[in-house]
């Protein structure tokens, strides 16, 4: 059926799965988080599948959980505005990917910081291929069957804060942050939004204060403070492995 | 607007960001600066958002048991503990504290 597989290949092939692996594990925590927030199990799952880009899903729920349903609008605004980076993720891999519609489409739906991070690590076309596609895969499978089991854990439990669930959605987004946290540039911008959120959260509504600190990025980012000389990488900001 | 609205409207955004690369050509985001502010974006929400659940009571501040969850959780991270384990023990140390005072 197909042709023997180079060792780069099967090199990408147990990374993936690896990173898919390790990855789809923390789907627990979103969906109990998730249903903690307000949404029912149904809503949880219907993120994983569809919106199917961590980053966002945790920003839609920590935001609805600290502003409920009126600060819809803002939780929305921070998902979109997390979900930019998988923009640069898609122009980064649809030469890798190759044409035919329903192959782009699927592939579309599997880019994220995992199956990118994976793809470009890999020294072949072939390997980056199998790389993404086995990454992104894994990760699909795995993230919506914990995400369900996550999603019933929380929903049996009820009171968030006696778990300390409330902290751990803290710990979560300190997760996704810290592999990103290598460059004076990011540290600085990390320090301040941090900064402008905590100052702004008692003076505007639930959810503006989180896109306020956005244009810390903006500024910082526009006038490159601190910042190398030169074309940043539109990688992730980690290695795959540290999320 | 109801959860189901807030639900899909946000996923539908995400899906047609990450579709994006695949339609257009790559031209059109090559300059730096647009990909420097889209990854800073990444760090400065995520940061804000750890800060707002860290800090925030509604629409005030409060220290509580959160402030060192999230600090042991920073220790694990920088000790390279996976995450599924730092988040359990983030949740712990709020659990503990909160049970004890």
């Amino acid at each position: 059926m197909m042709t023997e597989r180079t060792p780069a290949e099967t090199a990408a092939l147990r990374n993936g799965l690896a990173v898919g692996l390790a990855t789809a594990v923390y789907g627990v925590s979103f969906g109990a988080l998730a249903t903690l927030s307000g949404l029912d199990v149904w809503q949880t799952c219907f993120l994983s599948l569809v919106m199917f880009t961590g980053g966002s899903q945790f920003a839609l729920i920590g935001v609805l959980a600290s502003g409920g349903l009126a600060a819809g609008p803002a939780a929305i605004t921070s998902a979109a505005l997390l979900g930019t980076r998988n923009v640069f993720y898609s122009i980064r891999m649809a030469p890798i990917v190759g044409p035919g519609f329903f192959k782009r489409a699927a592939a579309a739906q599997l880019t994220i910081d995992e199956s990118t991070a994976v793809a470009i690590a890999q020294p072949t076309l072939a390997a980056q291929r199998m790389g993404f596609w086995v990454t992104g895969i894994a990760i699909y499978l795995g993230w919506n069957l914990t995400t369900l089991i996550g999603a019933l854990i929380g929903d049996l439990i009820g009171d968030v804060s006696a778990y300390g669930l409330d902290a751990a959605a803290a710990a979560a987004f300190l997760g996704l942050l810290w592999p990103r946290l290598k460059e004076r540039q990011t540290q600085a911008v990390a320090v301040a939004a941090a900064l402008v959120a905590t100052l702004l959260t008692p003076v505007l509504v639930p959810g503006l204060p989180v896109l306020v600190a956005a244009g810390v990025a903006i500024v910082v980012g526009g006038f490159n403070i601190l910042g190398r000389k030169g074309t940043p990488d539109a990688a992730p900001g980690g290695n795959a492995e540290a999320t | 607007m109801n959860a189901w609205n807030i639900v899909i409207l946000a996923a539908v955004i995400c899906v047609a960001l990450k579709t994006v690369g695949y339609i257009v050509p790559e031209r059109a985001f090559s300059h730096p600066t647009v990909a420097r502010i889209a990854s800073l974006l990444t760090v400065a929400l995520l940061s804000a958002l750890i800060a707002v659940q860290t800090f925030g009571a509604g629409q005030s501040i409060q220290i509580d048991a959160r402030l060192p969850a999230v600090l042991v959780a920073g220790v694990l991270y920088a000790l390279k503990v996976p995450f599924v384990v730092v988040v359990i023990a983030a949740a712990a140390v709020a659990a503990l504290i909160r049970a004890v005072t």
